[in-house]
């Protein structure tokens, strides 16, 4: 287990050969004004920071999302997450939803996020998605991201959280793309404010997800490869009789619809439904309220991957941190990241009598 | 017995793969060549031509004339034949996307010459399988595209009767790394996808068939392993004759002949003490020829330096010279197949046609090659052949005299010259082409053209032959650029899998243990020293789609550690650019293959400057001449990587370096 003691105020940043480098980080304020004018340098420069682990790029990241959030953040933008089984096809999905979303004038970034290899295999990873995605012709409007899952459980890497915030200040769509392996359904369903599914046509993963339970329920199936035609067909009749059987919102139809990312079709049909979602969304009040909740969800579990249950209790307990991110409900990151302070003085100051050790970043716990 | 005194066979077609600059220069290439004594011509084509762009469009910046020769419009298509008799001539055209393009302006430009085109021989390359999988000059989706070449089959078939309208090539997959036993197991599965396709047409009837059987050829690569070389030349023959009698019916013997051409191979060739590869040129060639029963239709050989650059016509007429040596001087052609009845030959042989059976069965399970290309099986098998094999060299397994051990050498009196020992392209040939094609586009009637396109357009969107529309283009001066624009508009384009999404603890080998756990432990060092992990972005700008590199740095960079983006080909210098923006990478690196690494390395450093990413270091890999690389060292490229360097390993440890050299960390140097 790779884990560090922590001895002083920058004690999680020590590298282990002892190294330190003075990158040159952006301001975050300034930062914060330019993505809002959508100026991409400054988009892929955000993007870095919150990247970034270094002690100075997370309190400046803090800084950078507290200056992009407000009541707007509850509000504004469509989160979208697109998952679904290897092989359906979701990128060249993606990829023809792009092309209707820009013909239409609105503004999309992207965050496709791939599988990293095991630790013990190096941890790298091959982020294959801009090939499938990208058209051919330059688009100011559009801007991709990838992202490995650097092993984190559940399969999407926590930067994707404040990442897909960035994206929100800036772009009218956000898409986040995850390949989906049953844990992954989860954690996309705790970022977007809408869930498509991309099941493929004769695969009965969908139904044994739905029927067993592991995934919540998507908000909307797009069942890939209309163009096989019968086998399509009865893999969306079979999700349509599956889905009911779950938990559902009230008044939420959980549409099935058809599409065929190669021929082009049903693009279109699948979008409004993703659009009347979001619509439904808001019409209910529950947008704010399920962005609130999502964020909530984001920092627990944030605070216990890297300081355990005890870190919890340090920083209140769980009554008290919900309290306390109800209290800000548009700037959680920036309480987010008070409270990681707060625990990591309190370990400091604890650690000369009881040797506590902290696990370094989550992405680095497995290794061996 | 005095030589000469013997009843001979007829040597093979002596050809070499010439073309460059211009109509021009290349015209005047090939009249030398054949007065010095080659007997066919073979030419190759710039990468704009292969890829149905004119030479203004913005992908074919640096491209223009630089592997071959651009062929823009049927007027460049008489130049580049000016003298040259279309009807006494063997026409070998390395094309495939716009093969029934180059084609049609072949055909075209022989009607309007007052020859019938039933007196043109020659070859168009015409296979896509291999595009997709190593070469990558590949336009369409593999369905349409398998109907252009059925349209071509049916057409001369006809029409051109001594035309060869499709060459299976095995060739460019041994150059991805391909093992003998999946260079005959995947070129047979490419054959039968092609005669199952024209069968399918209808077009052909049932005693028509033996004939467009017999038109296939097939365009094979032989490597140092000369005796297992000839063996799977044998196999090729056995398999051929066996699979035509049994699947397709062919009764005469004769029909059911496997005919080649060769190359030998490339892969195989080294930059360092480059005069080595003559002698690797001529055991090459020795399998291909050796065996009277499994002889090579047509030979091309590779010139000593192409590993360094382009050949010139002094390196072109040595390569015919180690020909002719071959043909009239040995007492080879004088024989009976002298391999007949050998045991051993006879075991190796059974060998591989059993593993090569094996896999077509693998194949043919998977519904045919076509579909095998689309999942992407494989692409991930010649990715993980490749990497053993470079393994295999860095390992010093696989011996490589010059590169991997006997280093030593006194300095090469053959590349102290004043050129380098290579060919310097005519830098104004670009403009030249471009001022050209825009002179042409004036000249010609554009009722004509629009209504030439036009069929064109209704052709490709019907079931109707796509031949008798292209060459009524071709005689209206339509331009490539119009022709390929078309096509893509019903068509669409593909992009297949890169095939490097091959798991790490699928393959047994993973190179230098040690070196591999020390690089990781950089690669982990490093990106938490800088806060993120490593990310890098393998670029591949321009028109060149030779992939086999840049794939391979991907993989090993992914194992090392790094977080990997690879956008796959042909992407223009901005897109590169904005990639490296996008996705916030620590290094840029770009492979290069078609000698236009000058003006796209200019071009991406450009764009990275205009997006603020001047710090962000780019490295350029690819066949790089020492002169080139100094001038991009000064302008700014951080590394560069050339054939010489042959371990993965210690180009990893170097990327590392670089990387924390720009970001204010010590180099940690060479690794142990």
């Amino acid at each position: 287990m790779s884990s560090v003691n922590a001895t002083g105020s920058n004690g999680l940043d020590c590298c282990s050969d002892g190294e330190m480098t003075q990158a040159n980080l952006p301001d975050p304020e300034q930062l914060a004004l330019r993505i809002q004018r959508g100026e991409r340098a400054a988009v892929a420069s955000g993007l870095n920071l919150l990247d970034n682990k270094l002690a100075d790029a997370r309190s400046r990241s803090a800084r950078l999302l507290a200056a992009l959030s407000g009541e707007r953040w509850l509000n504004d933008g469509h989160l979208i997450g697109v998952t679904g089984p290897p092989g359906a096809g979701k990128s060249s999905l993606v990829c023809a939803m792009i092309r209707e979303w820009r013909l239409s004038g609105r503004t999309v970034g992207v965050l496709a996020v791939d599988p990293s290899s095991r630790p013990e295999l190096g941890g790298g990873a091959l982020l294959g998605d801009r090939i499938r995605i990208k058209n051919s012709s330059h688009d100011e409007g559009l801007f991709i991201r990838s992202l490995a899952n650097r092993n984190q459980l559940g399969g999407v890497a926590s930067e994707v959280w404040p990442m897909s915030g960035l994206m929100l200040a800036c772009f009218d769509i956000v898409v986040i793309e995850t390949v989906g392996v049953g844990q992954t359904e989860i954690d996309i369903a705790e970022i977007a404010d809408t869930v498509c599914y991309v099941a493929q046509p004769a695969s009965g993963d969908a139904i044994q997800y739905l029927k067993s339970g592991i995934i919540e329920i998507p908000d909307v199936f797009a069942v890939n490869k209309s163009d096989l035609g019968a086998p399509a067909r009865k893999t969306a009749a079979e999700i349509g009789r599956s889905a009911p059987r779950q938990d559902r919102r009230e008044d939420w139809d959980y549409p099935v619809c058809l599409v065929s990312a190669s021929m082009n079709t049903g693009i279109k049909q699948s979008q409004d439904h993703i659009d009347r979602h979001r619509g439904f969304l808001v019409n209910a009040g529950l947008l704010g309220k399920q962005r609130t909740r999502h964020h909530n969800a984001w920092v627990m579990r944030l605070l216990k991957e890297e300081f355990g249950t005890f870190g919890l209790e340090l920083a209140g307990g769980l009554a008290t941190i919900g309290e306390r991110l109800s209290a800000n409900r548009s700037s959680q990151f920036a309480e987010y990241e008070r409270m990681r302070q707060h625990i990591l003085s309190r370990f400091n100051s604890d650690n000369s009598s009881s040797n506590i050790t902290i696990k370094e970043h989550h992405h680095e716990q497995a290794v061996i | 017995m005095v030589a000469g005194q013997k009843k001979r066979d007829k040597p093979w077609l002596m050809r070499t793969y010439s073309g460059h600059s211009s109509a021009k220069a290349s015209n005047t290439l090939y009249r030398t060549n054949l007065a010095k004594g080659q007997t066919g011509l073979s030419v190759a084509f710039d990468l704009p031509t292969q890829t149905g762009y004119d030479a203004d469009n913005v992908l074919a910046r640096g491209e223009v004339g630089k592997v071959g020769v651009p062929i823009s419009h049927i007027e460049d298509m008489d130049q580049l034949f000016d003298q040259i008799p279309l009807d006494q001539m063997n026409t070998a055209m390395t094309i495939n996307a716009t093969a029934p393009w180059l084609l049609s302006l072949y055909i075209g430009l022989a009607q309007r010459r007052g020859i019938d085109p039933k007196k043109l021989s020659g070859t168009t390359q015409n296979d896509i399988i291999k595009e997709y999988l190593s070469r990558g000059t590949y336009i369409y989706p593999p369905g349409p595209s398998m109907r252009l070449i059925a349209d071509t089959i049916n057409y001369t078939i006809t029409h051109v009767p001594k035309w060869n309208p499709t060459n299976i090539c095995s060739y460019h997959l041994q150059e991805a790394g391909a093992t003998p036993v999946q260079e005959l197991a995947y070129a047979l599965c490419t054959a039968m996808a092609v005669l199952d396709r024209v069968k399918a047409t209808g077009v052909i009837t049932p005693d028509q068939f033996p004939q467009v059987v017999e038109r296939i050829s097939f365009f094979v690569n032989a490597g140092i392993r000369f005796v297992e070389e000839c063996c799977k030349l044998r196999a090729f023959g056995e398999m051929w004759d066996e699979m035509t009698l049994n699947r397709y019916q062919v009764a005469d013997p004769k029909l059911r002949r496997f005919r080649y051409g060769v190359q030998v191979n490339s892969l195989g060739l080294t930059e360092p003490q480059p005069e080595n590869n003559v002698q690797r040129i001529v055991l090459e060639m020795l399998a291909v020829v050796l065996s009277k029963g499994a002889r090579a239709r047509a030979i091309q050989l590779p010139a000593w330096n192409e590993a360094m650059g382009l050949p010139r016509p002094w390196d072109q007429q040595w390569a015919l010279r180690i020909q002719q040596v071959m043909a009239f001087e040995t007492d080879l052609l004088e024989y009976a197949d002298i391999l007949d009845g050998s045991p051993v030959i006879a075991a190796k042989v059974s060998e591989l046609i059993e593993g090569a059976r094996t896999e077509i069965a693998n194949v043919e399970a998977q519904g045919g090659i076509v579909a095998a290309i689309e999942s992407g099986y494989i692409k991930r098998e010649l990715v993980g052949s490749h990497m053993n094999r470079l393994r295999a060299i860095e390992s010093g397994d696989l011996k490589i005299i010059g590169v991997n051990c006997f280093q030593e050498t006194a300095e090469s009196p053959l590349t102290l010259g004043s050129d380098g020992g290579i060919m310097k392209t005519n830098p104004a040939a670009e403009r030249e082409q471009i001022e050209r094609l825009q002179a042409h586009r004036k000249s010609r009637n554009d009722a004509d053209v629009r209504a030439a396109l036009q069929g064109l357009t209704d052709a490709a969107k019907s079931d109707e032959n796509i031949m008798p529309s292209s060459i009524r283009c071709a005689m209206a001066g339509v331009t490539t650029g119009e022709w390929g624009d078309s096509l893509r508009a019903v068509f669409g384009e593909f992009r297949p899998p890169t095939g490097i999404d091959i798991s790490i603890d699928s393959r047994e080998v993973l190179g230098k243990k040690d070196q591999v756990t020390e690089l990781r432990t950089r690669v982990a060092n490093t990106g938490t020293a800088l806060g993120r992990p490593l990310k890098l972005l393998v670029g591949k700008p321009g028109l060149d789609g030779h992939s086999n590199g840049a794939e391979q740095v991907a993989v090993k960079a992914r194992d090392v550690g790094f977080e990997v983006v690879y956008d796959g080909i042909r992407l223009t210098p901005q897109q590169i650019a904005q990639a490296a923006q996008e996705e916030g990478v620590h290094m840029v690196g770009l492979s290069i293959l078609s000698g236009s690494h000058m003006e796209l390395v200019e071009a991406v450093l450009q764009e990275m400057r205009a997006r603020d990413l001047a710090t962000v270091p780019v490295i350029a890999g690819g066949i790089i001449p020492q002169e080139d690389a100094e001038k991009l060292l000064s302008q700014g490229v951080r590394a560069i990587y050339t054939p010489k360097d042959f371990s993965l390993n210690t180009i990893m440890a170097d990327m590392v370096d670089v990387i924390r050299e720009c970001n204010g960390l010590e180099r940690l140097g060479l690794l142990q």
